[in-house]
């Protein structure tokens, strides 16, 4: 038989696959560590060691986005696992709008982010915008929500739980409705309510949601381009710069290799707190 | 009673709240686009007091020399291509994944799980392609979106073979087929309810890719739908009427999907994003 199966599943199955991958994505991924060290014209490379990994570390403007980039992801990650939490748990109850709802939920998943960051961008306009004048009928001055420095980061990291939740809350559906009947009709024999419920059986129980969600929300934190460049394009000054919106910028400016080295940064930054992580949370995972 | 009065209070709570987060924000765009320069101006959510649906529609679609028609058809040209290559290549890359294992087995899921992590390198990327004569080409740009797309579709498909009992197979050998004929002939046809999910969400991703097309497909006549849109914010700058008018012209693709397949995108998604 082990001829058979080497026979009939050959690898030649794998050739396009890999060759596609191989040639456009992990060279790419491995040739960056050279260039990184490079001053690089695409067409010539100078060797200068670590001299742009320095020059990242150095500059305010280039060093900004480590912070920017944790905490746009640590704020996305964090709401979207908790909204998602509580929009799953409130959408497997027994609605009569819960079809609907769902629909709702998840429909800004599918535009695109560019649609969504042009117009909430309008939205967020300071004087204008609809959202100040929402809070100016009621009384409440809105901030300038994109211009000041202090707070237009988390701005734009709500606009993006706004458009990823629905993914997240997806994904907790499938994880609630997996957790069988039978926890809560002994929870309900012992005399606990709704409350005890949602602390001692679906939070536990829907543990593996609650990781993909963390791994999935986390790594798109960490890698999150678009949006932050159509609403923002990291201004005021560098106060909503990320580490992918810095390469973008000394790729326009012509550094590629100040550029590449970014992503050398990026890929080690994503590495060094999702693995970890991962193995952290795999770790702590229950059998149902 | 009050019990029945309460859970009806919660739903329209929660109803009303669904139309101010997520109906307000698309009525706004929809609202606008029907209004003229001065009235979308402000900005507002009030009714355009007269509609220009037409006038701005054939203002958008003509502008910069019919720009958008040509964006459309680089973005559907962009996304069919890659998702039958991704579809074929990432089926056949599952099918044998799944059904041998050896010594080099963990070593292929390990690669293609590094990509679903790994941030793809820019400029390393732009130079190989260069390299290979794909750069600004159509080619370059699909086998791009389908090499970042391999991992995710690759390993819903590993999932998804698992449950396709091995009697086929071993019935199909005993008969004298081959591997190219037992795959083409049986499997594929039977992948096809995460092939149907493949679809739907690679298609609205990559039809909604913005990064990618920005870096790899650049130059007017390669426009992408969401690079028009990009670059239309600054030549509408004071029409936001026409800015509106685009975006909501390219989210008719992915709000048709949605309706015809809302059910199926997310019973797909949850297949396959909790697998354990």
């Amino acid at each position: 038989m082990n001829k058979v199966v080497k026979r009939t599943y050959s690898y030649y199955f794998l050739i396009p696959a890999a060759v596609i991958y191989l040639v456009i994505f992990i060279l790419p991924t491995v040739m960056s560590f050279f260039f990184s060290m490079t001053r690089w014209t695409l067409a010539e490379w100078e060797f200068i060691g670590f001299q742009n990994f320095a020059t990242f570390f150095q500059e305010q403007s280039l060093s900004i986005g480590f912070r920017n980039t944790f905490v746009y992801a640590v704020v996305t990650c964090g709401l979207k696992v908790v909204l998602g939490l509580l929009l799953g748990v409130f959408l497997t109850s027994g609605l009569k709008t819960k079809g609907y709802l769902r629909s709702v939920v998840f429909f800004p998943t599918l535009v695109s982010t560019i649609a969504v960051g042009i117009a909430f961008g309008m939205m967020m306009h300071p004087t204008q915008g609809l959202l100040n004048t929402a809070l100016a009928a009621v009384g409440i001055p809105g901030p300038d929500w994109l211009g000041n420095v202090r707070i237009a980061l988390l701005s734009v990291a709500l606009v993006d739980v706004w458009k990823g939740v629905g993914f997240a809350t997806v994904i907790y559906i499938a994880g609630i409705m997996s957790i069988p009947e039978e926890y809560s009709e002994a929870l309900q024999i012992d005399g606990g309510n709704a409350f005890d419920k949602f602390w001692n059986i679906i939070v536990p129980l829907s543990r593996p949601a609650t990781n993909a969600v963390i791994i999935l929300a986390f790594i798109g934190g960490l890698r999150s381009f678009d949006l932050i460049w159509t609403m923002t394009k990291g201004g005021p000054g560098f106060a909503t710069d990320l580490i992918a919106s810095i390469i973008y910028k000394q790729y326009q400016a012509g550094f590629y290799g100040l550029s590449t080295a970014g992503n050398v940064i990026l890929f080690l930054f994503v590495t060094l707190l999702v693995y970890p992580l991962t193995m952290y949370l795999n770790r702590k995972e229950v059998d149902l | 009673m009050s019990r029945k009065l309460r859970t009806f209070g919660i739903e329209a709570v929660a109803v009303l709240l669904s139309v101010a987060i997520f109906w307000v924000p698309l009525y706004f765009v929809f609202v606008n686009a029907l209004k003229d320069s001065k009235e979308a101006s402000e900005l507002t959510i009030d009714w355009p007091s007269s509609i220009h649906l037409w006038s701005n529609v054939k203002e958008v679609v003509t502008a910069r020399d019919f720009m958008l028609v040509r964006a459309f058809y680089n973005s559907a040209a962009l996304t069919v291509l890659s998702i039958v290559v991704l579809v074929f290549v990432c089926a056949m890359a599952a099918f044998v994944m799944q059904r041998r294992q050896d010594r080099f087995t963990p070593w292929i899921t390990f690669f293609v799980l590094a990509g679903l992590i790994i941030p793809p390198s820019i400029v390393p990327t732009i130079w190989v392609l260069d390299g290979i004569g794909l750069f600004k080409t159509m080619t370059g740009i699909v086998s791009v979106e389908v090499a970042l797309g391999i991992s995710f579709a690759t390993l819903l498909y590993r999932n998804f073979m698992a449950s396709i009992p091995r009697e086929i197979d071993e019935a199909a050998i005993m008969d004298g087929c081959g591997g190219f004929r037992l795959f083409f002939g049986m499997i594929l046809p039977l992948l096809q309810p995460v092939t149907a999910t493949i679809v739907v969400t690679s298609s609205v991703t990559i039809f909604n890719d913005f990064t990618n097309p920005l870096y790899f497909f650049p130059g007017s006549k390669n426009a992408t739908v969401q690079l028009t849109l990009y670059n239309f914010m600054s030549q509408f700058v004071s029409q936001y009427n026409l800015l509106f008018m685009n975006i909501l012209l390219i989210t008719i693709p992915p709000l048709l999907l949605f309706i015809f397949f809302n059910k199926k995108i997310v019973a797909g998604m949850t297949a396959g994003s909790v697998k354990g």
